[in-house]
C-alpha cells in the first residue's frame, strides 16, 4: 500500500494502543489523552473509533488511536477485524500506525503475551505497557519489567492506568521513538509455538505456574450462583429501571422549565407571526421535548457503564444465556438489548460485540421492541388521560401496572420474533459463547464521566439534528397553504399536513385512529415523542410540548374512545416510529434491505396488535 | 463412573484442577479450535470448572490459566483433558 509512506505526515506520529479486552487499555487511553478525544466510526463499519491527542514532555503532539480489544490478530468479530486491518495497513481510510503500544494485563501475562508476539511480527516499532501491576502485586505476582523487556526485546514500562501511575516513564519513551525496537515482518502464525515461547518467558521470569483463587472467585460464588445469581440480577435490573424513572424526574422537569423559559424569552423578542411561530413552536418546543429525555438516557448509561466497568455485565449475560438461548439468541445479546431501553440506536451500535453474524442481525431486529425512553411521554400522556389513578391490592398503582404491561409486551414481542426467526431462518448455524468474565474492578469515576460525556454528545448530535429538521418540516406542512377566505374548519385541515392526515386516516380507521392521530404519526416517525407536540399542533394548541401535553390530556380524554387509546398504546409498543433507528440499522447492516424488512415487519406487527386491541376492547366495552 | 474414550472439560468435576490435552472441534464448527487456542486453551495449560450454570450445566464458568471464561457445554466438550493426577475419584 502506498499509504504506508507516512514519515512526513503533517499531523504527527500516529500511535496505536493494542491489547486484549479488559486489559485496562481504555483507562490508559483516557489517562493519556484526557478530554482531547474524538469518537467516530471506522469507514464502512460501525465500530467506534477513538482517537486522542497527547502532548509529550518535549512538546511534541502525538495522535493516539485506541484500537478495539482483541485476543489475537485472527479476528472473530467486526471489532477485532478493525484492529487487524489497521495494524496491517489494510483498513479503508486509515493510516497505518507508526508505533504500537501493547497494553498487557499484568495479572494475565500468559494470554496477553501472545498478542505481543503477534504484533511484533507485524514489523512495527513496539513497546509494552504492563498495566494493573497493583493487582498483580496483590495476587503475589512479582514481575520484573527489565527481565520481561530483555525477553521480548522491546521496552517495558509498568502502569496502573486507573490511578495514573507510571505515566511519566511512558511519556519519556514517547519522546524517544528511536529506542523502540522493530522486528522484521514474519508472517508465520503458530499458536502452539507462540505458547511455547510464552511459557519459556514466564519460566525465565519465574512466574509461578499455579493459579491461586482470585478475589473475584469469592464474589462469583454468589453472583454466579444458580439461585442467588438470577435473584441478584433481577433486583439490580428492577433498581435500575426505578432509578431511570424516579431520579430523572427532577432534572427532566428542570430542563422542561428551562426550555419553556427560553421559549418565553425568545418569544418576547420576536414579533408575532410566522417567524415567532417557527422559532418558538417549531425549534424550541420541538428540540426541547427531546432534550428532556437526556437525564433518563444518562442515568441508564451511567448504570450500564458502571456495570460494564465493574465486570458485572458479562456475568449478567452468562446468567441469561440459557433464557436467551431458548429463543435462539446468546447471552451476549443482553447488553445491546439493555441499552435499547434507553434508546435503540446505542443498543444497535452495541451489537458489534456479537461475533455471530446471525445473532447480531436478530438482536438488531428486535432491539426496537425494547421500550425506549422516547415512548415514555406517549405512554404517560395516554395512561394519564385514560387509565384511572387508583391503587390496587398491595399499594400497586393501576397506572404503573399498565406501564409495566406495556414494557412487558415489548419484551414478549421481541422474544416471540426471535423465536420465530430461530424456527424458520436459523439454518445450520452453531452459536458460540466463549465470553471472558473479567476480574471485578471498582469503576473509575473519570472513565464513567468520559463515557457519559461521549454518550450525551452522540445522542444530542444524532437525534437533535433529525428532530430539528422534521419539526421544522411539520411546522411548514401544517402552516401552508393557509385556510381559504370564509373557511369554517380549522386552518390546519386545509394545509398539506391536514390533507395527508385525512388520507392516512382511511388506512388507520380499522384500528380506530382519527385523522388527527394519523397525522401526528407522520412527524412521530422522526422521534416518537414528537407525536405529542404534533397532536398539540394539530389540535390547534400553541405553546411548548409540555404545555401541549398538559392541555392535551383532558382534550383527548373527551374526544377519543377508550378502544382508540388502547389501540394507540398497542401501536406504540411495536411501530418503528423512529427514522434514526432505521438509519442506524442501515449503517450497521450495510444496506437498505434490513431496515426495510424491519420497518415492514414492525409496522405489520403494530397494525395487527392495534387491530386486535381495538376490536377486542370495542367488543368488550361496547 | 466408567471412562469413555475421551475425557473433556464438560465432564470435569467442579473445582477439580486439570490440564489441557488437546482440542477437538465438532465438524460443523471447525473454527472453534482456533478460537479456543486464542483465548488460552493450549496443551498443558491449567484448567478447571469454577461453576456450572442453571439446570443442565450450560453454560459453564471455566478458569483457563489466569483468566475466567464462560463456555457453552458444546464448547467445553471440545477441550480434552489429561486425567492424570487429579482425575475424578470413584464416587
Amino acid at each position: 500500500m502506498t499509504e504506508s509512506v507516512i514519515h512526513f505526515h503533517p499531523s504527527g506520529t500516529l500511535l496505536a494502543l493494542v491489547g486484549n479486552p479488559n486489559c485496562g487499555k481504555t483507562a490508559l487511553f483516557n489517562r493519556l489523552t484526557g478530554s482531547r478525544q474524538k469518537v467516530a466510526n471506522y469507514a464502512g463499519v460501525t465500530v467506534e473509533r477513538k482517537e486522542g491527542r497527547i502532548k509529550s514532555q518535549k512538546g511534541k503532539t502525538l495522535r493516539l488511536l485506541d484500537l478495539p480489544g482483541t485476543y489475537s490478530l485472527y479476528p472473530r468479530s467486526p471489532d477485532e477485524r478493525v484492529t487487524c486491518d489497521v495494524l496491517a495497513g489494510r483498513a479503508k481510510g486509515e493510516r497505518r500506525p507508526d508505533m504500537v503500544i501493547c497494553v498487557l494485563d499484568a495479572t494475565n501475562l500468559r494470554r496477553n503475551l501472545r498478542l505481543v508476539l503477534a504484533v511484533q511480527r507485524m514489523g512495527l516499532p513496539c513497546m509494552v505497557v504492563l498495566n494493573m501491576v497493583d493487582l498483580a502485586k496483590r495476587r503475589g505476582l512479582k514481575i520484573d519489567p527489565d527481565a520481561l523487556s530483555r525477553q521480548l526485546g522491546v521496552p517495558v514500562v509498568t502502569t496502573v492506568a486507573t490511578q495514573g501511575t507510571g505515566l511519566d516513564e511512558l511519556h519519556d519513551w514517547l519522546d524517544h521513538p528511536e529506542r523502540w525496537n522493530v522486528q522484521p515482518i514474519t508472517p508465520a502464525h503458530e499458536p502452539v509455538a507462540d505458547q511455547a515461547r510464552v511459557n519459556a518467558i514466564l519460566r525465565a521470569l519465574s512466574l509461578d505456574e499455579n493459579s491461586p483463587e482470585l478475589p473475584s472467585d469469592r464474589v462469583d460464588r454468589i453472583v454466579l450462583h444458580p439461585v442467588f445469581g438470577p435473584i441478584l440480577l433481577a433486583v439490580l435490573l428492577f433498581f435500575l429501571f426505578q432509578a431511570v424513572f424516579s431520579w430523572a424526574e427532577a432534572p427532566k422537569h428542570g430542563i422542561e422549565q428551562l426550555i419553556e423559559w427560553m421559549g418565553e424569552q425568545v418569544g418576547e423578542l420576536l414579533p408575532p407571526g410566522l417567524l415567532h411561530s417557527l422559532v418558538v413552536d417549531g425549534v424550541i418546543a420541538g428540540v426541547g421535548s427531546v432534550l428532556a429525555f437526556l437525564p433518563q438516557i444518562l442515568i441508564l448509561f451511567f448504570f450500564i457503564l458502571v456495570l460494564e466497568e465493574s465486570g458485572y455485565l458479562p456475568r449478567a449475560a452468562f446468567l441469561l444465556d440459557r433464557i436467551m438461548g431458548s429463543v435462539g439468541l446468546s447471552g451476549r445479546s443482553f447488553i445491546p438489548l439493555l441499552s435499547s431501553f434507553a434508546c435503540a440506536i446505542p443498543g444497535i451500535m452495541a451489537t458489534r460485540s456479537i461475533a455471530n453474524p446471525r445473532d447480531r442481525l436478530v438482536t438488531i431486529m428486535i432491539a426496537p421492541l425494547m421500550t425506549c425512553s422516547a415512548r415514555l411521554p406517549v405512554y404517560a400522556l395516554l395512561i394519564g388521560a385514560f387509565v384511572p389513578n387508583r391503587s390496587l391490592w398491595g399499594g400497586v398503582e393501576l397506572q404503573g401496572l399498565v406501564l409495566f404491561v406495556l414494557y412487558l409486551a415489548g419484551i414478549v414481542g421481541a422474544m416471540l420474533v426471535a423465536w420465530i426467526l430461530k424456527r424458520f431462518a436459523s439454518g445450520q448455524q452453531t452459536r458460540s459463547l466463549m465470553m471472558e468474565l473479567p476480574s471485578y474492578h471498582w469503576p473509575h469515576p473519570r472513565s464513567i464521566l468520559i463515557g457519559l460525556w461521549q454518550r450525551a454528545e452522540i445522542f444530542l448530535k444524532r437525534v437533535g439534528g433529525i428532530i430539528l429538521g422534521l419539526t421544522l418540516a411539520l411546522w411548514l406542512l401544517a402552516s401552508f397553504p393557509g385556510a381559504p377566505e370564509g373557511a369554517t374548519e380549522p386552518p390546519i385541515l386545509y394545509s398539506f399536513a391536514g390533507m395527508l392526515g385525512v388520507a392516512l386516516s382511511k388506512v388507520f380507521a380499522p384500528i380506530g385512529f382519527n385523522w388527527q392521530i394519523s397525522l401526528a404519526l407522520v412527524p412521530g416517525l422522526a422521534a416518537r415523542e414528537i407525536a405529542i407536540s404534533a397532536l398539540g399542533t394539530v389540535y390547534a394548541l400553541s405553546g411548548s410540548a409540555e404545555n401541549a401535553a398538559q392541555a392535551l390530556t383532558p382534550l383527548i380524554a373527551h374526544s377519543w374512545s377508550l378502544p382508540t387509546a388502547f389501540s394507540l398504546l398497542a401501536w406504540y409498543v411495536f411501530a418503528p416510529q423512529c427514522v434514526a433507528t432505521l438509519a442506524a440499522v442501515k449503517r450497521e447492516t450495510g444496506g437498505m434491505r434490513m431496515p426495510l424488512i424491519m420497518a415492514a415487519y414492525l409496522f405489520g406487527l403494530a397494525y395487527l396488535a392495534s387491530f386486535i386491541t381495538f376490536r377486542v376492547s370495542t367488543a368488550l366495552l361496547g | 463412573m466408567t471412562h469413555t474414550s475421551k475425557f473433556t472439560l464438560a465432564h470435569a468435576r467442579t473445582g477439580q484442577a486439570h490440564r489441557v490435552k488437546g482440542l477437538r472441534a465438532p465438524s460443523h464448527a471447525p473454527e472453534w479450535i482456533q478460537w479456543l487456542e486464542e483465548i488460552g486453551f493450549v496443551d498443558g495449560e491449567h484448567v478447571s470448572v469454577l461453576a456450572r450454570g442453571l439446570p443442565g450445566s450450560d453454560p459453564l464458568v471455566i478458569r483457563i490459566g489466569q483468566s475466567t471464561f464462560a463456555l457453552r457445554k458444546a464448547e467445553a466438550e471440545c477441550v480434552e483433558l489429561h486425567d492424570g493426577m487429579h482425575a475424578e475419584q470413584a464416587a
